[in-house]
């Protein structure tokens, strides 16, 4: 029994062992097919990783030939790849002609390596006596530094980059750069503007298009012909007159254009650097002036479009006017009643500023608002000066404003506000830019055509009969109307600093062109009897721009003698009035 | 060449007749032609930051030599060797690492170097092999073992490398090691499902580099628009490439070794192809590809999943350095501070790289009867 239970046992223990032994390559079994199965997986992976590090070297191969073979000068290039091809990277500014205003030279720039320069002094003397307005001393400071690169000088001329070359010194080396060129100079200064010294735009429309000008040219309203006209009589009459300064301009009445803009004093904007700050200031956009009595256009135009008087009515201008503390007085008084032209005719500030009253403060200011006189111009330039209005308007103020005093605008403000006076009563804004014929004009009516043609009506009676006399040119009727305004110093108006205007348009019957001139303090003279004011000094501005210009601009001239319809009209009712 | 006797059953015939002579030999023209662009390039480097001309060149070509040596001395070893070199080296440069954060060095804004007896180190760059090695045993351990702790092992010491990276920081090299990690999880059999989880996770991980570190956010912007900022390196690099045309305008002809800061390491590439032009940049492209794509294919035929996976995560990583270096250089990438695989200036970093070679070489060896390792 005792043998049969150990074998018994025995068997048990024995088949326990086989059992285990079976568990065991059961469970090898299951690892091998586990780690089979894992290893099928990862050749499979593996193949997908060969695949994508493939196609990833390729590309890089494929953009290697791309980059050193195919790819075209469109890259920006360093200025040390000798082949690269003369481009250039800012284009040109054109007036509305196509003649060039701005333009791109490439040049070459001198640097030297002073690791390279063997003897800094006999270079440094060597290369001064080649390039004469080079400092020596400061030359042989730089070639003696410990660095690899300064600047010797920029922009060299041809002439001068051989004559380096010729000098056979190592350590001189040359990078390609471009300047930009004004042909016209001075001439367009304020307007084109200039770059700086990396060529970005810093001024005019240099700046206002820097990015524009970097993908294509820019062509500008202006035209140099009328512009040379303009400087002309301008600095003739600055030069007569003794003024400060001046400014005038021409304007497309029909689309706001800009074809002539000059501010005097100006500069040369190759070297804006050696130019004073009065130099480089724009009269016409950034200064902001009291314009004067050419404000009274405004005044008239509000009132009869307001209909609170008609043109063959008037005020009473027999006694000066007293408003609170102030007393306002006519400089050419009658001492009477006027009509309503003749207000504008003698420039009547009393009957101004009754019309102005009559019409009402809040009227005044929303006319004013609809003109753009009370906000910045959206002329494309970055010298922009902001309109200085009444921060509060009270009677003094629509009194003042009637007649231009008491809110300061900029030149091209009254121009863009008198434009939409005269050419049917739509103001559109001034601008820079040529405009393409077949565009509409973006503009906004301000008054009614039929009070447009009144005060063209009027305007050109200013100049047939009044104040404005000298701006006439024979044949192109003429109209405008002059302002003088004392100049406001340390807060009290200096009697004898005057700024002197006189905005003008022609033909007046059919206005295309709006002619403005303004003298800053300018002095009268013995053939003006001692009169520094608008009539006197930049009546005849206009008078010779008109003349000049009106042939160029294909206006025709008019037998002289008779005047346009309209004027007769107007001065018939006037002359009725008056009696 | 050197005649090996088949019978030769000394250490080194036996290391003759079974190593990858093909890959080996063209490691080694890779680090052959890199000494010669390290002469090239570094004199202007090493005399624009006031050092004599060759001092650069000479401490690469003295590296080479222990590099050479590390490299084959790795490559004797079995893959248990390896795997416990491995072991060794991820321990002492994690403490290593650690070390940097305390007492390092910050050069340039990032505490990775540490000096040990006059050279400074940088231990992330041997961390990147034996990290490799350390997670196809771990992967390996979980899928042919069925041990349970392998993947969890594994992503541990990945968020434990990661975060010793960004501590640092080093976004660059964050990104390159988990490019690393998850090719290996995905050799290993990663569900299809969750490589695209990798993928929309790395996106994510890239925005969050974006928001959160400004030197990431200035790159990729200057990478995307390079008028944003300033794209000197990469104009420079480029207008190399142009002005080197097909030959190159030959050794020491270039200019812009002159012009680049890193001209002997991140933008070696570009001197190459000014000096040298289009053919040896594309034969050295092709080089790279060679050794990558050659020992991809060799993998196919391992049957030891830990050697597979190893070996994938080591050419893995060496194939993403040349990539990214070259792809940077190409304006392909954003700027990414990375050297070029043996043919940069790298001092320590080029023993990192011998170590990480020879371990490959070690891995790809013929095992006698396809002995099993684990």
């Amino acid at each position: 029994m005792m043998e049969s239970d150990d074998l018994v046992r025995d068997d048990l223990a024995r088949s326990e062992a086989v059992a285990q032994e079976a568990r065991r390559n059961a469970r090898r079994i299951e690892l091998v097919g586990t780690r089979s199965r894992a290893v099928e997986v990862g050749r499979s992976r593996l193949a997908a990783a060969a695949v994508m590090f493939g196609i990833a070297f390729l590309v890089i191969a494929g953009r290697l030939v791309d980059i050193t073979l195919i790819e075209g000068p469109a890259e920006p290039r360093v200025a040390h790849s000798v082949a690269s091809e003369p481009t250039v990277a800012r284009a040109d500014i054109t007036d509305r002609n196509g003649v060039i205003l701005a333009t791109s030279l490439p040049t070459r720039s001198l640097y030297a390596d002073p690791a390279l320069i063997l003897d800094p002094d006999n270079a440094a003397d060597r290369l001064a006596a080649v390039l004469p307005e080079l400092d020596p001393v400061d030359l042989r400071a730089k070639l003696a530094k410990r660095s690899r690169f300064v600047w010797i000088k920029r922009n060299l001329t041809p002439r001068q980059q051989a004559a380096v070359n010729a000098l056979g010194v190592p350590g001189f080396a040359f990078v390609r750069e471009e300047r930009r060129v004004y042909p016209h100079g001075a001439l367009t200064a304020h307007v084109v503007g200039f770059t700086g010294v990396d060529n970005r735009g810093l001024a005019g429309v240099e700046r206002h298009f820097d990015q524009q000008l970097r993908s294509g040219p820019v062509t500008l309203s202006l035209d140099i012909r009328v512009q040379h006209i303009v400087r002309d009589a301008l600095s003739k009459s600055v030069a007569t007159f003794q003024a400060v300064g001046g400014s005038a301009l021409v304007m497309d009445v029909r689309t706001g254009e800009l074809l002539s803009m000059v501010s005097l004093p100006d500069f040369d904007p190759h070297e804006p650097a050696r130019a004073s700050d009065d130099q480089r200031f724009n009269r016409n956009t950034l200064g902001v002036y009291e314009m004067g009595s050419t404000f009274k256009v405004f005044t008239a135009a509000m009132a009869l479009d307001a209909g609170v008087v008609p043109v063959n009515g008037g005020y009473d201008a027999s006694e000066p006017l007293k408003v609170s503390r102030f007393t306002i007085r006519d400089y050419h008084a009658k001492n009477r009643w006027l009509s309503v032209p003749e207000i504008l005719l003698y420039s009547s500030n009393i009957g101004a500023a009754k019309m102005a009253m009559a019409v009402g403060g809040e009227r005044q200011q929303r006319f004013f608002d609809s003109l753009g006189l009370t906000r910045p111009l959206s002329v494309e330039l970055s010298e922009i000066g902001n309109p200085m209005t009444p921060a509060k308007w009270r009677e003094i103020n629509v009194v003042t404003a009637a007649y231009g005093h008491g809110i300061a605008v900029t030149p091209l403000h009254l121009a863009a506000g008198v434009a939409a006076v005269v050419n049917g009563g739509e103001l559109h804004p001034a601008t820079l830019v040529k405009h393409e014929t077949g565009v509409p004009v973006p503009g906004e009516r301000v008054i009614s055509a039929e009070t447009s043609s009144l005060m063209r009506a009027m305007l050109r009676l200013v100049v047939a009969e009044g104040t404005g006399r000298k701006a006439d040119a024979p044949g192109y009727y003429v109209g405008g109307k002059t302002g003088t305004a004392e100049k406001s110093v340390n807060g009290h108006y200096a009697r004898k600093a005057l700024i002197s205007s006189f905005v003008g348009m022609f033909p007046s019957d059919n206005p295309r062109y709006l002619v403005l001139a303004m003298l800053d303090e300018p002095h009268g003279t013995k053939e003006t009897f001692g009169y520094a004011t608008g009539g006197w000094t930049a009546a005849p501005v206009v008078g010779e721009v008109v003349s000049r210009i009106g042939p160029m601009l294909g206006v025709v001239p008019r037998e002289t003698g008779g005047e346009p319809e309209q004027t007769m009209l107007i001065k018939v009712r006037n002359d009725e009035a008056a009696h | 060449m050197i005649v090996v006797p088949r019978t030769d059953t000394s250490l080194l015939g036996r290391w003759w007749w079974t190593v990858d002579r093909w890959s080996f030999g063209a490691l080694l023209l890779l680090a052959g032609l890199g000494a010669v662009m390290v002469m090239a390039a570094s004199p202007a480097v090493a005399e624009r930051i006031g050092l004599d001309s060759f001092f650069l060149a000479k401490r690469h070509l003295m590296m080479l030599v222990p590099a050479t040596f590390l490299m084959m001395a790795t490559s004797l070893l079995a893959p248990k060797g390896v795997r416990r070199l491995a072991v060794v080296v991820f321990v002492l440069a994690t403490i290593g690492m650690v070390t940097t954060l305390f007492v390092g060095d910050e050069i340039k804004g990032a505490r990775r170097w540490v000096g040990i007896a006059g050279f400074s180190l940088q231990p992330s760059e041997f961390i990147r092999p034996a990290f490799a090695v350390v997670t196809a045993w771990l992967l390996a351990l979980q899928r042919v073992n069925g041990v349970r702790w392998g993947d969890p092992a594994a992503i541990g010491l990945y968020a434990l490398v990661i975060g010793l990276l960004i501590l640092q920081p080093d976004f660059g090299m964050s990104v390159a090691v988990t490019g690393v990690w998850v090719a290996q999880y995905f050799v290993a059999g990663l569900p299809m499902i969750l490589v695209v989880g990798f993928a929309v996770a790395g996106v994510a991980g890239l925005g969050l580099g974006y928001t959160f570190l400004p030197h990431v956010q200035s790159r990729i912007d200057r990478f995307l628009d390079p008028a944003s900022g300033d794209s000197y390196q990469i104009d420079t690099a480029l207008s190399a490439f142009r002005h080197g045309g097909l030959w190159g305008t030959g050794p020491g002809e270039g200019v812009v070794k002159a012009l680049l800061p890193d001209a002997h390491a991140d933008f070696i590439f570009a001197v190459i192809g000014e000096e040298f032009g289009l053919v040896v940049c594309l034969l050295i492209v092709g080089l790279f590809a060679f050794v990558v794509l050659r020992g991809l294919a060799r993998l196919t035929e391992e049957n030891s999943l830990f050697v597979m996976l190893a070996a994938a995560g080591l050419l893995a990583q060496f194939g993403l350095q040349a990539l990214i270096n070259i792809g940077v250089a190409l304006h392909l990438l954003p700027t990414k501070g990375s050297t070029l695989p043996f043919i940069s200036y790298g001092g320590s970093s080029v023993l990192a790289l011998a170590l990480g070679m020879g371990m490959l070489l070690a891995l790809s060896r013929r095992q006698p009867g396809g002995k099993e390792v684990l």
